[in-house]
This record gives C-alpha cells, structure tokens and sequence, in this order.
C-alpha cells in the first residue's frame, strides 16, 4: 500500500502546476467554509447568549398549559409551593444547573398619576435572577444596575417610559386584579429603565417578588415561571430529556401532566434564525462538495487520458486492475489531503488574526459588539472527511475506467 | 521442452458488420530457452499473435499453452497474474514509467506484481542492472538516460522477475544501428545467461539474423519458418 502512496505522490509532482492549482481550489473551499462555520457560529452564539442570558434563561419550567395562555398572564396557572418544591429539589440535585430563578408573571395598570397604560411584568428575586439571566443589568439603559432591584422600585421598558413621559426616580402606582378578581395598588419607584428585546418577555417591566405577592395578595411561595440556567448550553439537549422525563412522569389527580419544560429554542422566535444560519452553513458545506468534486474529477480525468500509454504498461506487466486503480484513488485522496491540510491552517491563522484584530459590530441597538470566531475541532474534523471522502468519490470513475482499460488499446494510445 | 504450443490458434476481430479474420489456424512450438522472431508485413498478424502468447489479447478460437498452462480461458485478473508470474515485455517505445528512477523502474514487477520483500528485490534489481550495464545510472530517470540504455532498462525490467518468456515488440524500431546491435548483443546474452525465451515481432533484419527461428507471417497465415539453430518447429 505504501508503494502506491509513494508512486501516487510521485504522479501528482509530475503535475506540480496542475496538482497546485487544484489543491489551492480545494484549499478556497475548505477556508471558506471553515471561515464561514467560526464567524457564523460566533454570531449565533452570542445572539443566542443575549436571548439567553439577559431574559429567557436556558430552559423554563412552567405548569402545564403555561405556555399556551401566557399572553393573557394567567395567575390561575401558577405553579403552587408544593410543586414548586418539587421542581427546586430536582433542580438542586442537578450537576448541569448553575442557576435558576423564580418568576411571577403579571399584567397590571400602570400610572404616572396623570395617564394610565397595560404593562406586562416579570417579578423577581435579584440575586437569583442575576445568576440566571447574567446579562440583564446590561439591558438597563438608565439608572443603577448594581444589584437589580429592591422592593418598592420598579424597571419599566423603555416604549412605557417614553409614551408615559417617566424618568428614573418617578413615582408611579401599579394596579393589578388578583386571583381571586379583586383589586389591588401599590406604590413603586423607577428605578431604572429597561431596554427591550424581541422574544417573549422582552418589552415587560420588573419588580421584586415580594411586591408582586403583596399586590397579587399570594400567600406562599407560588410562581408563574423557573428559568434555568445550564453550566453548559452544549448540554441542552440532555438535560431538556432528562427534566422533561423527570416532571413529566409527575401527574395530577386526573393522570395529566403537571409540568411542561421549555428549551429557549422553544420560546424565542431567534431561534428560526438561528436555523437559517444552520442552512447557510449547510448550503456552504454543499458548494464546497461541489468545488471538490468538480476539480478532483476533472484533474482525475485528465490524469487518465494522458498516461492511458503508462496504464496500458503496468498492465502489461501485470499489475492487477484493482491496484492500478488504487493508485488513481489515491491520487485522488492525496490532493484532497493536501487542500484540506493546508486549508485547515489557513483557516486557524484566519480565525487567530481575527480574534487578535478584535472586530466588532453592532446588532439591533446593541453596539461594539466583539466578534469572535471560533471552530470546534469535531467540524475540522468533519470538513476534513467530507473533502478526502468526496475526493476519493470523485476519483472512483476515473480509476475505475483506468482499471478496465484494455492493455492493447492502452499500449497504441499515443 | 516446449514452452509456447499453439494449435488451430485463430483470432477475428467484429466491428459491426466487418469481421476481420486476424489471425486464421496456426500451429507453432516454442522451445525453451529459444530466440524465436515472427516477421511480415504491417497488418500481417504478428503483433496480434504476439498479443495472444502475452495473454493481452484472448485467442477466439483453438489452443494456447505457455509455460505448461492454458490460457485461452483466463480472466481478466488470472491474466493479468500469469503475466506478473511469466511473462516479460520489451516495446517499441521503451514504456519506462517516467516518475520512477531507473532501480524504480525494474523493482515495479517485483514490488508492486510480485510482493518481492525490500531486502531481496534490492539484490535482484542490482543484479538485473548489473548483467544490462546500468548499475551506474541507477539512480537516473528515464528522462535523463538515451534511447539504447532505456531499452537496456526495459530488459532488465522484463527479466528482473525470472521470467521465463520475454515478448519484444519492435525493441530496435527506434534505436540507431549501432545501440540496435548492442540491444540485440545483449538480449542474446541474456538468453544464454538465464535461459530466457525471447520472442520478437519485428521488420528488423538486424534481428532476423540473430534469431535461431523465423516465423513468416503473411495474412494471419504462418507462410514457412526458417530455422538457423536451435529447437522450434511448424
């Protein structure tokens, strides 16, 4: 086998320029699509850690049917400190849960003594919700982030504080009908202004928890929504199975399900996005094929037709079909190797120099953010045996019609 | 001992509705050890006949023993092996593979045909450019060596596996006189060195009067055969 390796290495140095070029096409592909994976993925994770960090949390737990009504916020729907309790201790005892956070979900009035509007708000604990959505306080765009929010203070999203003409250190009262269908108001203090974001809960304001028990009048420790956040997002996907088995073997008095668990891919329309990007990614790897496949044929090809003379030689000497058309596979498999290789280190020292040049970019109203392309080794690796298996492919009918040809008509091609 | 016997050999070509009788009932015995040439004009059949002794070319109808086989019946990979085991070839053109040096050259067979090991094949390709008086450019490419030494290299190529058969091809047809003579001088040597049976088609009289036995070839018919010495007979 060797041999063939070494009379196949030969072969493509006799064709220096030609081997060069097709391998510098090879190697085009392989840069762009290892460019294309690092920059789009360093995009999609940090759009997906925005989402993710400063709002939705990795995962959401909710009583079963949450979901599905959380646009009229129903607080019939919350779940109970029993149940509660029982989501905590199984999130306690999880090795991939950094952090998580209880929410109380409410719709209430809100006036600045002169006007009055609907806002949607999310009622916290600070601390807990500052380990599980670490990039909030980035999304307060006036006022103090150190700490969140204290009882009595409330953020509102900025179109409310716009379209009501409020500022930091307002008073305002809120409003809110509780559960039962009775009434309740409350005085707060803007604390802060809260920058919105696209996706579910992304334009709602924020008080503590306690206040939002005190004017919903909750006794106990009965919430709307746990957000969760993973030591590693990579690990979704198990995670998710497991929490979805674990709550979902968890059933009422009528045999229903009392849980539902949520990934973010679920809750936030980014996610579609996040998708085409996949597709992108995927149409990219597509190009690439063809690139490789279109070059290493036709160079195989022409590989053929000029030493048809030389085929007909070793066939003469009696070299079996099957290793004479192993050496044109190999042929093959080397310049795939080749472009793929130097392909590979151009694509490093790219992504090196770029995360060295420190570009950044803006996205919606965020600014100045960096860009940081990064590749994991599993898609070098996977790039990598695309190029060399669709080299070998390409290479498999021409080696294949050099296998077959007859000595005769071999040994008169001139 | 015979080593090649033809009998009631015949070859027709089908192109269409053309057929072309190439080669039309030959008898013929080879000996051993012989330096047996086939002549006659272009298209008479020779080379045809030389193509069917080197199992390149599948005889349509009678029989073929060579070396002690059969080999009408052979498959493409049986072929292909019985000639790897046998046979040696000399062309015209010398067909040296040009990526390979000269001691690549003759190590192919044994390297990529015969599974020679590393050890052994080195002695053996040493001593095959050795007896053709190549030892020194061993390390040349074909491209960097004459007309004459690629044929000296292309013998040693076709000896290098003990060959007991070597089929020439107009081996001088593009070689001046004198490098023709020394090519034929040392063929002939190589014979008497290890008993090889060399087999020409040839035009070249230079050949035809060095050879033990002619074979005349007129229209795929065997016309006479001449014998200067030696075995072989019509």
């Amino acid at each position: 086998m060797l041999n063939i390796f070494k009379l196949a290495a030969r072969n493509l140095l006799r064709y220096k320029r030609r081997t060069l070029l097709t391998s510098m096409l090879i190697t085009l592909g392989v840069v762009a699509v290892l460019l294309f994976i690092s920059v789009s993925g360093s995009f999609k994770a940090m759009m997906v850690g925005q989402i993710t960090d400063s709002m939705l949390g990795h995962l959401q737990v909710h009583k079963k049917g949450y979901v599905a009504s959380v646009d009229s916020l129903p607080l019939n729907r919350n779940l109970t400190g029993k149940q509660v309790n029982k989501v905590k201790q199984l999130l306690e005892e999880s090795e991939a849960v950094e952090a998580f956070s209880m929410r109380i979900k409410l719709g209430a009035m809100f006036s600045n003594f002169t006007e009055t509007t609907n806002i949607r708000l999310n009622a916290v604990s600070p601390l807990a919700e500052m380990a599980t959505a670490p990039l909030l306080t980035e999304r307060i765009i006036d006022g103090e982030k150190d700490g969140l929010i204290k009882p009595g203070e409330i953020l509102i999203p900025e179109l409310v504080a716009k379209g009501m003409k409020v500022k930091v250190g307002d008073a305002i009262v809120l409003v809110a009908n509780n559960k039962d269908g009775s009434v309740n108001g409350q005085n707060f203090m803007v604390r802060g202004i809260l920058e919105g974001i696209s996706g579910p809960g992304g334009r709602d304001g924020m008080i503590h928890i306690n206040d939002a028990r005190s004017l919903l009048r909750i006794q106990g420790p009965e919430v709307s929504e746990i957000a969760i956040r993973l030591k590693d997002i990579d690990d979704l996907a198990p995670v998710f199975a497991a929490f979805k088995q674990e709550l979902g073997s968890i059933r009422n008095k009528m045999d229903k399900p009392l849980f539902e668990v949520h990934t973010w891919e679920k809750l936030s329309p980014f996610f579609n996005i996040a998708k085409m990007i996949d597709l992108m990614t995927l149409f990219i790897k597509i190009m690439l094929v063809a690139i490789v496949l279109v070059s290493i044929m036709n160079v195989m090809i022409m590989a053929v037709f000029e030493r048809i003379n030389e085929i007909g030689t070793i066939a003469a000497i009696g070299t079996a079909p099957a290793k004479i058309m192993g050496l044109f596979v190999v042929e093959g498999f080397l310049m795939g190797i080749l472009g793929t290789a130097i392909g590979t280190v151009l694509s490093l020292a790219s992504i090196y120099a770029m995360n060295i040049s420190q570009i950044s970019f803006d996205f919606g109203r965020q600014t100045g953010l960096l860009l940081s392309p990064a590749i994991a080794t599993s898609d070098v690796v996977i790039i990598g045996l695309i190029v060399v298996a669709i080299s070998v492919l390409a290479s498999l009918q021409p080696a294949w019609k050099a296998a077959r040809m007859d000595p005769i008509t071999a040994l008169r091609h001139v | 001992m015979s080593l090649i016997v033809a009998n009631e050999l015949e070859k027709t070509y089908v192109a269409g509705d053309i057929k072309v009788e190439a080669i039309r009932g030959v008898d013929f015995t080879i000996e051993a050890a012989s330096f047996v040439s086939f002549i006659g004009p272009s298209g008479s059949g020779k080379s045809t006949l030389l193509n069917m002794i080197g199992c390149l070319d599948p005889p349509t109808s009678g029989n073929l023993v060579v070396a002690g086989q059969e080999i009408t019946g052979l498959n493409r990979q049986e072929a292909a092996r019985f000639r790897g085991e046998h046979i040696g070839f000399v062309f015209q053109d010398f067909n040296l593979i040009p990526v390979l040096t000269v001691f690549e050259n003759v190590e192919y067979p044994l390297q990529m045909v015969q599974n020679w090991p590393k050890a052994k094949r080195r002695s053996r390709v040493l001593e095959m450019l050795d007896a053709v008086g190549m030892a020194d450019q061993a390390h040349k490419y074909p491209s960097q060596i004459s007309g004459g030494q690629k044929q000296r290299v292309a013998v040693a190529r076709a000896l290098v596996t003990n060959a007991k058969l070597v089929l020439a091809d107009e081996p001088t047809a593009n070689l001046d006189r004198e490098t023709a003579g020394r090519i034929i001088d040392l063929m002939k040597k190589m014979r008497d060195e290890f008993a090889t049976t060399f087999v020409f088609s040839t035009h070249d009289p230079r050949i035809v009067d060095n050879v033990e036995i002619t074979f005349a070839i007129e229209d795929g018919k065997l016309m006479r055969n001449e014998i200067a010495a030696g075995g072989g007979h019509a």
